[in-house]
């Protein structure tokens, strides 16, 4: 909690202004819309876990302000975006984009849900075995304690 | 002089601590019944004088005695006497006594109520107890000392970050940390039942309530601290998936599973090892939880360089507390029996999907907040890793889930009847049926997922409730047998019938958000703003002097179709010590949709940034979180837990009269 | 010994976790997480043309081709700025090259006030009023450092105050090295 706090601080006092502002936005609000859709995905990378579009700093209030500027040029969506990765690197993509350093990460819990289930079907069908075979016969511990335990009840 | 005596029952309390974790173990190897009841002893003993110290500590923010390190960094004599004591835990010395003074709190319940346990069980579970109390007020003692003096004393503390001094996040850790802490009982007796190699019903009705305590507090824990990032930080979000979050998200998730696959072993005695894993799992994320998002290593590793003592202190204590029990599992795990046999349709089988995806649901989690990390540590590139990824694979995975929850509930033990199941909830289905056509008509824009995300929460709702309907047998028997039916239910099926009811509405609240209306403009005194059917009026904005802060407060009116809704005043605070400006939000929550009002900069021109925002149904995350600690705390307060203490009383009585 | 396997894969997955925890405590004196690695190394400078500070000419990329040179992002207001400039000094005389400044989105008076209270150490200050160069060095705050080849390849960059390590032990020997190439 204290990390979050301590870049929450550092937030505020790098600019006092509110994430989004007045003076921003694009006239058109379709162009708007993408803008803000874009900058919901990416970080702002002074205040590590905020998207561009949340917070206040500086940088991505500058940052706000380029994307519409590039959209209002022309730019797609997917442009923008490369724009900005050339400038900051992948980093800034709040969505990691699939490669193979990040295999793990986008497929490993789908993968494991799998095996999870593979294994959970393999508990059941032993347990199915085990359900039609004899009991296994009492280990020579399990005989001790029984004749313990019967020995008690007297 | 007083501050040395919270030092002196600090390291008194290790001492004790130090005994616990080894006489009643040795005790319990001999059946020796005195050096077992050690364990209950120290474990009562070693809270008195932890509680003691933390009321020191206390008693040193309340005084401002600056020439306390911890004081002067974190408090301020202007300071409001609330936030001089919720101070106390608001830094990391502080916070690691709360966590020690709740572990043994929990130390000395168990010893306190655990009189009827089996002697052998409750001496190996209070030393395991011991051995983290042990390891925690080493690290204090070592690395984190509170009582540390400074020479010369300064005149007035650096201050408390603003941002904290606010009631919700004051009484955040505690919850927390109740559920963090408390998830160590589960733990210790799952270590207890390794060291014994057995577990049976008994032992699981044992770890339920405690499992069900922990989960209760954290589930409050958590989403104070939602809710409190939702109306402090001014921008309306009250989820963010940031590290910190998310570390207590995960023991939540897999304290969940824990909770459900105790029932199992409880009732039909399967899934033991897999249970004692969850327990020994809860405990290990509760424990990277506290100690990653304390020493920052979760945002960056950087932090243990500050103070490689702390990082290699927390290094090994990980090691040893998650690693011994994880090697002695599997070592012992293998021969524990399974018991009772079930089909795979069934509500054992229900039960451990629910478990299959909660895990899963955790990894993702973890590999979410830490991949980025370990491909950095690993000289690999820089990734982020933020909500699109969880909205692209948390989400469907927990959906999976969610669309089982009233299923399991309707399938009998054993062998369940899928398509009888089925049926009895025509009901639900027609109710998300009735809301993903109303929903679709009536809001505006269009959201597919949304509607079906709205649709879900009510096939849960009103599943749950038609589970509860099935056993009073509503309406297929005259009222007033059903009514004395409702009354004889056990506590247990309606706290879990509150509990789904909990997960139906904070999951309503969840999908609702998808049609926030925002506006953000530049308003004059004078001006009006409409936002989905309100209209509100900036009447003026004046300067005011608070305790400790100075601050601009814009007067509010709004209004919906003329008649007045609510007068509504944000502020713009300065706090005096630290200049920092916060925002301070205007909430006006009618249950069904939060009006939400922040006041920005003045362009200097007698104009102010004001952005406002209308969000429906909102405040029912918070309240299903709410509705599902009620279900947990309705179920602890059931009779059978009492009930199966006293027969396995009488039966370890009768055991120990044998002997 | 098949049948046990599962139950050891929570103690191996732990153990590989240790392992990280134990690679990050280690590398962490050496390596700090929140640094961004540039992705603008290695690639060639941006191109611009800046105005000067007050009636003083500004300089564009064309002034720097064929020769290696330092660039320094600054701001009259920032604080962290105001500790470097010192060593900015040093390093203008020990590198023997050329040390230009970019004043990111700063009024120009208070750059000129900043300049002469502490003396300026850049042969040549650009103003960069809105921040738009900075995005295109991939900037995010000041002070920012970076050094250019004479092909024009940004080959260091440096997103935090200089430090006397980082000038004697990174940058002036890549500066020797690049003058001979």
């Amino acid at each position: 909690m204290r990390a979050l706090l301590a870049l929450l601080l550092m937030v505020w006092m790098t600019a006092a202004a509110l994430a989004v502002e007045p003076g921003e936005r694009l006239d058109d609000p379709a162009l708007e819309a993408r803008a803000r859709a874009i900058s919901a995905g990416l970080r702002c990378l002074v205040c590590q876990n905020q998207s561009l579009d949340d917070s206040n700093a500086e940088l991505a209030h500058d940052l706000r302000v380029l994307i519409r500027e590039r959209l209002r040029d022309g730019d797609s969506d997917e442009q923008v975006r490369q724009f900005l990765v050339s400038r900051y690197g992948a980093f800034i993509l709040l969505k990691p984009p699939v490669e193979r350093d990040t295999y793990l990460l986008w497929f490993g819990p789908f993968a494991l849900l799998l095996l999870g289930a593979a294994g959970v079907v393999a508990y059941l069908r032993r347990r199915g075995r085990a359900a039609s075979m004899e009991p296994p016969p009492l280990t020579p511990e399990e005989r001790r304690k029984l004749a313990k335990l019967l020995s008690e009840g007297r | 002089m007083i501050a040395e005596l919270g030092h002196f029952s600090l390291a008194l309390a290790l001492m004790l601590a130090l005994v616990q974790s080894v006489a009643p173990l040795v005790g319990a190897a001999r059946s020796n019944l005195g050096l077992m009841a050690l364990g209950g002893a120290t474990a009562i003993t070693q809270f008195a004088l932890v509680a003691l110290a933390f009321a020191v500590l206390a008693h040193a923010y309340v005084i401002s005695d600056f020439s306390l390190a911890t004081v002067a960094e974190n408090s301020h004599s202007t300071k409001p006497l609330l936030y001089k004591i919720t101070g106390v835990w608001g830094n990391h010395e502080g916070s690691m006594v709360l966590w020690v003074l709740i572990l043994s709190l929990f130390g000395a319940a168990v010893a306190w109520f655990g009189t009827s346990l089996p002697p052998d069980l409750r001496a190996r579970v209070l030393a395991v107890q011991g051995m983290i109390g042990a390891a925690f007020l080493a690290f204090i003692l070592f690395t984190s000392n509170p009582f540390l003096r400074l020479s010369p004393a300064p005149l007035d503390g650096q201050g408390m970050n603003p941002v904290l001094q606010d009631i919700g996040l004051a009484i955040h850790p505690p919850f927390l940390y109740l559920g963090y802490v408390g998830f160590s009982v589960a733990f210790a007796f799952a270590v207890a039942a390794l060291i014994e190699g057995r577990v049976d019903a008994a032992w699981a009705r044992w770890v339920r309530p405690w499992t069900l305590a922990a989960w209760c507090a954290l589930t409050i824990g958590i989403a104070l601290g939602s809710w409190w990032a939702y109306y402090t930080l001014g921008w309306g979000g009250w989820w963010y998936w940031d590290p910190v979050e998310n570390a207590s998200f995960m023991p939540w998730l897999v304290g969940t599973a824990l909770l459900h696959s105790a029932i199992v072993v409880e009732k039909r005695d399967a899934l033991k090892t897999w249970t004692i894993l969850l327990a020994i799992l809860t405990f290990a994320l509760s424990l990277i939880g506290t100690f990653l998002v304390r020493s920052g290593v979760l945002v960056s590793v950087h932090a243990f360089a500050v103070d490689p003592a702390r990082g290699a202190f927390i290094l090994v204590l990980l090691a040893v507390a998650i690693g011994g029990p994880l090697i002695l599992y599997a070592i012992r795990a293998p021969s524990f029996q399974g018991g009772g046999l079930f089909a795979p349709i069934s509500r054992e089988g229900a039960l451990i999907l629910n478990n299959l995806v909660l895990t899963v649901c955790t990894f993702t989690v973890f590999v979410g907040t830490l991949w980025p990390l370990f491909l950095d540590a690993m000289g690999g590139g820089k990734i982020s890793v933020g909500y699109p990824f969880f909205d692209w694979t948390f989400v469907p995975l927990s959906v999976l889930l969610l669309v089982a929850v009233p299923l399991g509930p309707l399938l009998g033990w054993k062998r369940g009847d899928l398509l009888a199941a089925l049926q009895r909830l025509m009901v639900a289905a027609g109710a998300a049926l009735v809301v993903a056509v109303a929903v679709a008509a009536i809001a505006s824009p269009a959201h597919a997922l949304a509607t079906a995300g709205l649709a879900l929460a009510a096939w849960i709702g009103f599943g749950d409730l038609s589970e509860w309907a099935e056993r009073v047998q509503l309406l297929r028997v005259p009222l007033r047998t059903s009514l004395a039916r409702a009354r004889h239910l056990p506590r247990g099926a309606y706290g879990m019938t509150l509990a789904h009811l909990g997960v139906a509405i904070t999951v309503a609240g969840i999908a609702a958000s998808a049609w926030d209306q925002e506006r953000i403009e530049i308003m004059h005194p004078g001006e009006s703003l409409a936002i989905s059917g309100y209209a509100a009026r900036l009447d003026k904005v004046e300067p005011i002097q608070g305790p400790n802060y100075t601050a601009d407060r814009a007067t509010f009116t709004v209004t919906r179709e003329g008649a007045l809704v609510a007068t509504m005043r944000p502020e713009r605070r300065l706090f005096t010590v630290q200049r920092v400006p916060t925002t301070f939000t205007a909430i006006h929550s009618d249950l069904l949709s939060d009006f939400y009002v922040v006041l920005g900069e003045s362009d200097g021109k007698g104009g102010w940034t004001v952005r406002i925002y209308e969000k429906p149904l909102v405040p029912w995350i918070w309240l299903g979180c709410g509705v599902m600690a009620l279900g947990g705390m309705v179920s602890l307060s059931d009779r059978r837990w009492r009930v199966g203490a006293a027969v396995r009383s009488r039966r370890a009585t009768a055991a120990a009269a044998g002997d | 010994m098949l049948r046990r396997l599962p139950y050891l894969l929570p103690a191996v997955a732990f153990a590989a976790l240790l392992g990280y925890f134990l690679a990050a405590l280690l590398k962490s004196e050496t390596h700090d997480p929140s640094e961004l690695p540039s992705v603008m190394l290695d690639q060639p400078a941006p191109d611009f043309a800046l105005e000067g500070l007050g009636d003083k000419p500004g300089f564009a990329r064309s002034d720097l081709a064929g020769k290696v040179v330092l660039v320094n992002f600054f701001a009259s207001w920032c604080v962290p700025c105001r500790a470097e400039h010192p060593l900015l000094a040093r390093l203008a005389e020990t590198a023997g090259v050329p040390l230009y400044g970019i004043d990111y989105k700063d009024k120009p008076a208070d750059a000129e006030r900043f300049l002469s209270q502490y003396g300026s150490p850049f042969r040549t200050v650009g103003v960069d009023p809105k921040g738009r160069l900075g995005i295109d060095f991939g900037v995010t705050g000041v002070p920012e450092t970076f050094l250019i080849d004479k092909s024009g390849k940004i080959r260091f960059h440096r997103a935090l105050p200089l430090t006397p390590e980082a000038i004697d032990k990174e940058i002036l020997p890549l500066v020797q090295a690049l003058q001979k190439s």
